[in-house]
């Protein structure tokens, strides 16, 4: 028997059920697109609606939910290197455009 | 007492000690947990060139927002979410040892992967045809078109090789070089290339779109 055989094969209900929560979300996002709002608003609530669809596509369709060692291995290391990077990005960022030495 | 169950430094057996070496991280065979690592880094390189376009675009007033139907991104989302789930029932089928069944569902997907492709490219040939280049971009600043053809394209280039990764895994899988471990590794990649277009559309589609 395989590894992936071990894993319980609890059918495809739940599957299925995450696949439409994926497609709503998706369609909410196409909805905020057309609201009369600025781009940070807009910005800000695509950016939620993404991490929430993120994050139930790791849970459910990559079965970190199955596993809680490497779920917050994935999610310590992930995070960790794309909020070193925002430093780096805001950082490069202040050096060009910020004040006072820039301009 | 024997010889293996001498302790190591007083706490662990060496039978014990063995054990610990040879189970694999958080009970994840080395493969996937190869594909987990991959993932990691290329969620980075994702992350990145995402986090430099929005800084791009907020330090650019005149911002063009040049689309104007959200038909052809509607529907490659939907191919896309819906590749995700032939995948699973691919992956399922094969834990349950039905390999014709798992077959026919990964090769779905790999249809489905050229069908978001061709309609990706489609796309591009649109705006090209409008004068959009790589370098040249006729709604305002070319900033606009590096940065869309280049996340559009690292995108697509991923969905390329997983259609190629799924049709060659399919294949040998079917042929029974490959098992069922094989095909969830390679789900594994599928459903992350998924994961990212969530956050491609919004950023670059629909913050961008003219109302």
């Amino acid at each position: 028997m395989t590894t992936a055989e071990t894993h319980k094969s609890s059918g495809m209900g739940k599957d299925i059920a995450v696949y439409v929560c994926l497609l709503a979300l998706a369609a909410l996002q196409f909805v905020i697109a057309y609201q009369s709002l600025s781009v940070r608003q807009m910005f800000e609530r695509m950016l939620i609606v993404a991490i929430v669809e993120a994050g139930l596509a790791l849970l459910f369709f990559m079965h970190l939910a199955d596993n809680r060692g490497l779920r917050w291995f994935v999610i310590i290391f992930t995070v960790a290197v794309i909020l070193g990077m925002q430093y780096g990005w805001t950082d490069s960022f202040r050096l060009t455009n910020g004040v006072p030495w820039a301009k | 007492m024997s010889q293996a169950d001498l302790s190591i430094h007083g706490q662990v057996s060496r039978s014990q000690a063995t054990e610990i070496m040879t189970a694999p991280t958080f009970s994840v065979p080395a493969k996937k947990m190869a594909m987990w690592l991959f993932i990691i880094a290329d969620s980075a390189t994702f992350a990145g060139c995402l986090v430099a376009y929005g800084f791009i675009r907020n330090a650019t007033p005149d911002w063009p927002r040049p689309f104007h139907s959200i038909t052809n991104v509607a529907v490659m989302t939907l191919i896309l979410l819906t590749s995700s789930l032939t995948m699973l029932i691919g992956v399922k089928a094969a834990q349950a040892g039905d390999k014709p069944k798992a077959f026919r569902w990964i090769m779905i997907t790999a249809v489905a992967g050229v069908l978001f492709a061709v309609l990706h490219l489609k796309e591009w040939m649109g705006m090209i045809s409008e004068g959009a280049t790589l370098f040249h971009n006729p709604w305002g600043t070319p900033l606009f078109s590096s940065l869309f053809f280049s996340i559009t394209g690292l995108h697509l280039l991923h969905v390329t090789g997983g259609v190629i990764a799924l049709i060659a895994v399919g294949i040998r899988y079917r042929g029974g070089r490959y098992n069922a471990d094989d095909l969830d590794i390679t789900g594994l990649y599928w459903h992350f290339v998924d994961l990212v277009w969530m956050f491609v559309v919004p950023l670059v589609y629909l913050l961008n779109l003219s109302h």
